[in-house]
C-alpha cells in the first residue's frame, strides 16, 4: 500500500511538471476568453469602411436629424434620382435609395437600393429596420389607430408553474431553463473530461508496457496497486487541472470584461436590428429578466450540487478509467487493436451524452430517468439533471448503482491489466480478455 | 543455507507447463547460471522468483524464507528486455524506482549519486532517457538493478547490446559485487560467458532441468579422453589400433580418442618410444556450448 503512494506522486509529478500541462492548463482557458473577445471585438466593429448613401425621401418620413447608423452616412441634399445618380457615377456616395409612397393597405413596402455594389447583409438589415419602425409610426397615424390600444393587444404570456404539495420549492419559468443550461453544460463537459483523462490512463498504461518497463515495477508492486496508483494519480491531475481553469477563467475573464467588455455585450446585441429593437422596446424588462437569471443561478443549490458534481465525475472517471487500462494493458502498441476496443468502450459514453441532450428538454422521461440510474450513462446523465431537482431516491440508487458498478469494474480491470500486461506477441480478442478474467 | 532454493516449483499455463517439477539450490555468494534454450521457461521461473506470478505447485525460499512482499526489496532484476521511461529524466526516474524498492529519499539519493559517481555519468541526473544511447541507457537500468543492495541479483542477458568496453566495466562491477557477498543468478544464451563467470549451473528445457552442477564436474562427465597432441617428426604407423582412434591427422598435431578402459598414460607410453618431438600433450574437453547443444539438441529430436 505504501508503494502505490510513489505512484501515484510518479503519475501525478511528471504530467503536472510537462510542458503540456502547463500549455493546456493556461492557455485552454485563455483561448476560450480570446475567442469570445474577438468574436465581440468582430462584431461590434462589423464593416469597417464608411459609406455615404443619398436618401430620396418622397413620403417624408425619414428624420433628418439622423444622420448616420453605425458605418452609414446619410445624404438628404438631393431631390431626384438623376441628380443623385449623376454625383454616384462621380464617386460622391455609395449609393440612392429612394422612398416612393406608402399604400396603407399593403403589408409590403418596396425601397430601391441605386447602386452597382450590394450592401452587406448586415448594412441592409440594420436599414430595413430602421425604416420599418419609421413606415409603422406612418401607418399608426394615417390608420387612425390609438398607439397605446396597439401595446394592448400585443399580449406578452407566460406560463408560471406553481407547486402544489411542496410549498417550499421554489420555482419559477425561468429556474427550469437555467438549471436545464448549467445541466446540460456540466454533462456535456464531464464527457470529454471522462474521454480526455480516460484515454491519459491508457497511454500511461501502454508505455509501461511496450517500453517493458512493468516487468521491473510488478516486481516490485502488486499489478493491482500499480494500475491504481495510474488511475488516482491521472485523476488527480484532472481535478488539478479542472480546478485551474475554472480559477483562470475567472480571472481572465473579469480582466477580459473590464477590457473591452461592456462594450463588446452592447454590440453584440446591436448586430442583429431584431434582439435591438427588442432590447430597445424592453429595456426594463429584459434587465428584469437577466437579473433573475443570475438570482436563479445564485439561488441553485450549489452545497448539495458541487459534491455530487464531484462525486459523478470520479465515478465516470473511474469506470472509463478502469476500463481504459484493462484496454491498454490487453493491446500494448498494436494501435488498431487499441483504435477498435476503445471505440467499444467509449459507446456508453457517447450514447449517454446524446440522452444527456434529450434530458435537458425532458429530465423525467423515463430514458432520461433510468439511464441516470444504470451503470455508463449515469455518471453523464444524472449531473445534467441534477440542477433540475430530481427525486432523492432517484440520485439515492443512482449513487449505490454507480458505486457497485465502479467496484466491479475495477476489479475485473484489475484481472485483465495483471494477465494483460505481461502478455507479449498475442492478439487480444475480445474472447482472450474473458479469458483472462478468469486466470 | 542458501540465498534461493526451489523445491519441485510448477507453473501451469493454459495448454503448456512452463515449469514442470524445478528443484535446486543457490549458495550463498555464488555466481549461478541459469541456461536454456528460448521458450525453454527461464524467463517463467525468474517471474516465480521475482514474485511476478505465482507458481501453482512447490515452494520457493529467498535467504531461508517463503516469498512474500518484502521479498522484491532483496532481489535486484535486469530483465532481458530493457525498460526505462523514455521522457522522464534519469535521476528522478532511479529516485522513484529505488522508493518503490523501499529506500528512504534521502538513502535513494545517496546511493544513485554514488553510482553515478562511480560511473561517471554524475551529469547525467536531468537528462531524459531518450536522449541517451542505448548503452548509456544499459547503465542507467543495471543502477536501477542494483541501487538497493540487493542480496540477490537476477541478470538476464545482462551484456546484451553493449560494446566490450562496458561490458567490462558491468563485468568487473559484477565481479566486485558478488565479492563483497552479493549472489548472483546468470541467465543467457552465450556459454563462453556461462564458463568464463559462473562457478555453477542449471540447463532447462521444456520446463524440466536437463543438467546442473560445477561447471568443472559438468565438463568432466561429458569429456570424451580426446587429447590432442602438437610434436614434430613423424607420427607412428602402427599407432591406429583397439586402444585408440586417430580424429584428425594434421602436419604438427593429432586428435587422440582414447576407447573405454585405457587410459591417457597409455597413450603416451604408446607414443613416446617413437621417432618423434612431443611438444604438447593436451585433454580437450567439451564446452559448455558443445555440451548445450548436444542436451538440448538430443531432447529436441
Amino acid at each position: 500500500m505504501n508503494n502505490i503512494k510513489h505512484v501515484i506522486a510518479r503519475e501525478y509529478f511528471t504530467r503536472v511538471k510537462s510542458k503540456t500541462f502547463l500549455l493546456t492548463t493556461f492557455l485552454a482557458p485563455l483561448a476560450f476568453i480570446f475567442f469570445f473577445g474577438i468574436l465581440g471585438f468582430l462584431l461590434s466593429r462589423g464593416s469597417d469602411d464608411e459609406k455615404k448613401i443619398a436618401i430620396i425621401d418622397n413620403v417624408g418620413i425619414v428624420d433628418k436629424s439622423q444622420v448616420e447608423r453605425r458605418n452609414i452616412k446619410f445624404d438628404y441634399s438631393y431631390n431626384n434620382l438623376d441628380q443623385a445618380l449623376k454625383d454616384y457615377k462621380e464617386d460622391k456616395i455609395e449609393g440612392v435609395i429612394v422612398l416612393p409612397a406608402i399604400d396603407i393597405n399593403t403589408e409590403r413596402y418596396e425601397m430601391i437600393y441605386h447602386s452597382d455594389n450590394q450592401l452587406a447583409i448586415d448594412e441592409s438589415e440594420s436599414l430595413k429596420s430602421m425604416f420599418r419602425k419609421k413606415v409603422r409610426n406612418y401607418k399608426i397615424q394615417k390608420l387612425g389607430i390609438d398607439e397605446t390600444q396597439l401595446k394592448l393587444i400585443d399580449t406578452k404570456i407566460d406560463l408560471e408553474p406553481k407547486t402544489v404539495v411542496d410549498k417550499d420549492k421554489k420555482i419559477s419559468s425561468i429556474t427550469s431553463a437555467v438549471s436545464a443550461g448549467i445541466g446540460g453544460f456540466v454533462g456535456y463537459a464531464l464527457f470529454f473530461i471522462i474521454i480526455i483523462y480516460g484515454s491519459q490512463v491508457m497511454r500511461s498504461v501502454t508505455e509501461e508496457k511496450i517500453n517493458r518497463i512493468v516487468e521491473v515495477l510488478i516486481s516490485t508492486i502488486k499489478p493491482f496497486d500499480l494500475m491504481m496508483g495510474k488511475v488516482i494519480g491521472v485523476g488527480l491531475v484532472g481535478l488539478t487541472q479542472i480546478t485551474m481553469w475554472m480559477i483562470l477563467i475567472v480571472i481572465f475573464s473579469t480582466i477580459g470584461f473590464s477590457f473591452f467588455g461592456p462594450d463588446a455585450v452592447e454590440s453584440v446585441a446591436q448586430t442583429s436590428p431584431e434582439i435591438m429593437a427588442e432590447v430597445q422596446n424592453s429595456a426594463p424588462e429584459a434587465k428584469d429578466k437577466m437579473a433573475s437569471v443570475i438570482q436563479e443561478i445564485v439561488s441553485i443549490s450549489w452545497f448539495k450540487i458541487l459534491p455530487l458534481y464531484l462525486f459523478y465525475f470520479l465515478i465516470g472517471y473511474f469506470t472509463y478509467a478502469a476500463l481504459f487500462a484493462a484496454i491498454g494493458s490487453a493491446v500494448g502498441d498494436d494501435i488498431q487493436e487499441a483504435q477498435s476496443l476503445t471505440m467499444i468502450a467509449t459507446l456508453p459514453l457517447v450514447i449517454s451524452m446524446y440522452i444527456g441532450f434529450s434530458a435537458v428538454t425532458s429530465p423525467n422521461s423515463s430514458l432520461s430517468v433510468w439511464s441516470s440510474i444504470l451503470p455508463f450513462t449515469a455518471p453523464v446523465v444524472m449531473p445534467v439533471r441534477l440542477p433540475l431537482d430530481p427525486p432523492l431516491w432517484q440520485i439515492l440508487l443512482s449513487m449505490v448503482v454507480s458505486i457497485l458498478t465502479v467496484v466491479i469494474l475495477i476489479w475485473l480491470a484489475a484481472k485483465i491489466y495483471r494477465v494483460g500486461i505481461l502478455m507479449y506477441g498475442k492478439k487480444a480478442s475480445i474472447k482472450e480478455l474473458f479469458k483472462w478474467m478468469t486466470y | 543455507m542458501s540465498i534461493l532454493s526451489l523445491r519441485n516449483v510448477v507453473k501451469q499455463y493454459h495448454n503448456h507447463r512452463a515449469v514442470d517439477d524445478v528443484s535446486f539450490d543457490v549458495p550463498y555468494g555464488s555466481i549461478f547460471g541459469l541456461l536454456g534454450p528460448n521458450g525453454a521457461g527461464k524467463t517463467s521461473l525468474i517471474r516465480i522468483i521475482t514474485t511476478i506470478t505465482a507458481a501453482d505447485a512447490g515452494s520457493v525460499m529467498v535467504d531461508g524464507k517463503p516469498l512474500d512482499n518484502l521479498t522484491p526489496r532483496q532481489i535486484g532484476y535486469l530483465p532481458e528486455e530493457r525498460g526505462l521511461y523514455k521522457k522522464m529524466k534519469v535521476g528522478d526516474q532511479l529516485m522513484f524506482l529505488a522508493q518503490l524498492k523501499g529506500l528512504s529519499k534521502p538513502d535513494a539519493r545517496s546511493k544513485i549519486e554514488h553510482w553515478f559517481k562511480k560511473f561517471e555519468i554524475s551529469d547525467w541526473w536531468n537528462k531524459k532517457v531518450d536522449e541517451l544511447s542505448k548503452g548509456m541507457q544499459q547503465k542507467v537500468q543495471f543502477v536501477a538493478t542494483v541501487m538497493h543492495e540487493p542480496k540477490l541479483l537476477i541478470l538476464d542477458e545482462p551484456f546484451s547490446g553493449l560494446d566490450p568496453i562496458n561490458t567490462n566495466l558491468i563485468k568487473d562491477e559484477i565481479h566486485r559485487l558478488n565479492e563483497n557477498g552479493t549472489s548472483i543468478i546468470f541467465s543467457t544464451h552465450r556459454m563462453e560467458q556461462v564458463e568464463e563467470i559462473c562457478k555453477e549451473i542449471v540447463l532447462i528445457d521444456k520446463g524440466r532441468i536437463i543438467l546442473e552442477g560445477q561447471v568443472d564436474q559438468i565438463k568432466n562427465d561429458y569429456k570424451e579422453n580426446i587429447f590432442r597432441i602438437g610434436f614434430r617428426g613423424k607420427m607412428p604407423a602402427n599407432l591406429i589400433g583397439s586402444q585408440f582412434e586417430i580424429l584428425r591427422d594434421e602436419a604438427d598435431h593429432v586428435m587422440i580418442k582414447i576407447k573405454d578402459g585405457y587410459s591417457s598414460n597409455e597413450l603416451l607410453s604408446a607414443l613416446i618410444d617413437h621417432d618423434m618431438q612431443i611438444e604438447s600433450y593436451n585433454e580437450i574437453k567439451p564446452t559448455l556450448n558443445e555440451i548445450f547443444i548436444r542436451k538440448v539438441g538430443s531432447s529436441h529430436e
